[in-house]
């Protein structure tokens, strides 16, 4: 009886080793293409021999990398812009993975507790009074962390299951931050500021700058890394309250824990790249998918599929057509059907 | 390990469930709490488990006070098996089991080839290997109380608090499932758990407590305590306990009995 079970061909492959070597696949291999491949893309040409060359040159000094402009579009402009989209996706992507296990729900995307619509309202209020680039991102960084400290206070007061709390307080501070926005909107001078607030609404990385690449790599860093090891006890935490406490687990202090950082990855993200949906929420699942939900595993993957998504979707949105697509619209147009397509042959649960 | 509660009154803010509630327990004996439904059983466990805090009184594990124990230490002396449900995410068994490890983790760990092995050495206790490498969602209902118990094991405490493990198995499950549970108190654990079922009590158990609202209502031996008067008052239904002619192997040697409801119509008798 036993032995037949065993031999059931249908067994699903549980551990995560035998998926071992499609996740060094994705892990190292795919964003070291991705990344590689999105120089050469864009209005001005950059061959695979110059773009060597090029990094050649910057990494070791005796060799001698081209000169003039190409040198300019490779560092001044695709290089930050690259490691940007590549910032982002991967922080968002944590920032999802680790509160749909917080909140033991699949569904939930970064902005559950009111980053985005916090960021979005910072960035409003600092377009609205005449901020220059570097005051909108403060200001969307600042009002989207603002806007969780919010959520979380007014959480505690709330004394029933406290997932539920934050869900709830999540929804309302959210509401209200995209209401203010909507009242700036309706403010706006609307030949030069409502459009502004619009296209930043809508996202786009094409105002991004090596320095505020920079500062926001600090700050998902600060966020990223206590998750990346906190990550065995985000598979606890998914288990619910009880469960976890009785595991040996401090829910309440990994509670703050994940809200600080994933609200860090989210504002750090936001702010520079503007308001972009579905890749928190879509790319924990397909790591899922590949990997299992185990978050030893799972966080990396994430993050590697994270970084490439919104890379190839950035290369998209800058080469599709002569103007820019705004990155927001183009995630979702992308990933809905997308998602549908990995459900419909997806076979492991989420 | 020695187990006491002294004097504990316990429920929600300042509403008490169960007041005066004292009892010893030794390595290698099972509780089994029996009572109607809303007597505070699920409360009673909760608090034992560090959960809830007493509102009054004492839990003690071999002399100590537990009031100010980390969840970690807690956990390394007593664990938990929830009734079996789905987990939002389809973790392996392999991952469930180990995940019994946290307490014994540091902060930034995974679990370790150690603790691999002492996930195995729960499974081939329980007799799972050959569920290792399936999907915890997968399972069916009797399987996932198993693995529950295996992880409890990987936790390697001293007293296991289940909530009635077997409420959700069929027939063959409950047996094979208690059956394990008297198996681990031979072992050395000590176990508490409910149940609705006063013949478990009569079978696995050296210890029963009845519970009615407010408090206790018996505590002692299954055979001492479980009459038919008591389930009556307690439950508000007839039953007929029988002798079966089977000796229990407990040290006492005294027999296995069961309980067999009656039709009201035999009330008067």
């Amino acid at each position: 009886m036993k032995a037949s079970i065993k031999n059931k061909e249908s067994l699903p492959e549980a551990t995560a080793e035998v998926n071992l070597l499609k996740v060094y696949l994705v892990v190292v291999l795919l964003p070291i293409f991705a990344f590689i491949l999105s120089f050469p893309l864009g209005r001005y040409p950059i061959s695979i021999p110059d773009l060597l060359s090029a990094l050649m040159g910057k990494i070791f000094p005796f060799v001698h990398g081209p000169e003039g402009v190409i040198n300019t579009v490779i560092f001044q402009v695709r290089l930050p812009r690259i490691i940007a989209a590549m910032l982002v996706g991967s922080a968002l992507s944590i920032a999802g993975a680790a509160y749909q296990g917080m909140f033991k729900n699949p569904l939930v995307s970064p902005d559950i507790l009111g980053a985005s619509s916090g960021a979005g309202l910072g960035a409003a209020l600092a377009i609205f009074f005449s901020f220059n680039v570097a005051g909108i991102q403060i200001s969307a960084f600042v009002v989207s962390l603002l806007a969780v400290i919010i959520v979380y206070v007014l959480s505690n007061k709330i004394k029933r299951d406290p997932t539920l709390a934050l869900v709830l307080t999540g929804i309302l501070v959210g509401t209200l931050c995209s209401s203010f926005t909507s009242l700036l909107k309706y403010m706006a001078d609307p030949y030069d500021k409502l459009p502004a607030i619009t296209f930043w609404l809508m996202g786009s990385l094409a105002t991004v700058s090596p320095k505020n690449v920079l500062s926001s790599l600090v700050i998902m860093l600060l966020g990223g890394v206590p998750l990346y090891l906190l990550r065995w006890r985000l598979n606890v935490l998914s288990l619910g309250e009880e469960e976890a406490k009785t595991m040996g687990l401090e829910t309440g202090r990994l509670r703050l824990v994940v809200i600080i950082c994933s609200s860090l990855l989210t504002a750090g993200a936001v702010s520079i790249s503007g308001l972009i949906g579905w890749v928190g929420l879509i790319v924990p699942h397909l790591a899922r998918m590949l990997v299992g939900p185990n978050y030893k595993v799972l966080l990396p993957v994430s993050i590697a599929i994270g970084s490439v998504y919104m890379l190839l979707v950035d290369d998209l949105a800058r080469t599709l057509t002569s103007a820019e697509i705004p990155l927001g619209i183009l995630t979702s147009i992308i990933g809905a059907p997308f998602f549908f397509f990995i459900l419909l042959r997806g076979k492991k649960g989420w | 390990m020695g187990f006491e509660l002294k004097g504990l009154k316990c429920g929600y803010s300042n509403k008490a469930v169960l007041k005066g509630i004292s009892f010893t327990m030794d390595a290698g004996e099972v509780l089994c709490v029996l009572g109607p439904n809303g007597t505070g059983k699920t409360t009673l466990f909760k608090t034992i488990l560090g959960l809830i805090k007493p509102l009054e009184g004492q839990i003690l594990f071999n002399g100590e006070n537990s009031m100010h124990w980390s969840r970690s230490k807690m956990a390394q002396v007593i664990g938990y098996i929830p009734q079996a449900q789905n987990t939002s995410f389809p973790f392996g068994v392999m991952d469930m089991i180990l995940m019994g490890r946290t307490a014994h983790l540091g902060n930034f760990a995974s679990p370790s080839q150690k603790d691999k092995k002492i996930a195995e050495r729960a499974i081939d206790t329980l007799g799972i290997s050959y569920l290792v490498k399936r999907i915890f969602t997968e399972l069916s209902g009797g399987e996932k109380q198993l693995v529950l118990i295996a992880r409890a094991l990987a936790q390697e405490p001293e007293i296991l608090v289940m909530d009635e493990p077997t409420s959700a198995l069929d027939f063959g499950n409950q047996l094979k499932v208690l059956s394990h549970v008297r198996q681990l108190a031979r072992n050395g654990l000590t176990i508490i758990m409910a149940s609705h079922v006063p013949d478990h009590a009569f079978f696995y158990s050296t210890k029963v407590m009845l519970l009615n609202q407010g408090g206790l209502f018996g505590l002692g031996k299954a055979n001492e305590i479980i009459t038919e008067k008591g389930l009556r008052e307690l439950y508000g239904v007839n039953v007929k306990i029988i002798q079966t002619g089977i000796q229990s192997d407990y040290e006492d040697n005294s027999e296995v009995r069961m309980c067999v409801p009656l039709q009201n119509k035999q009330n008067g008798g």
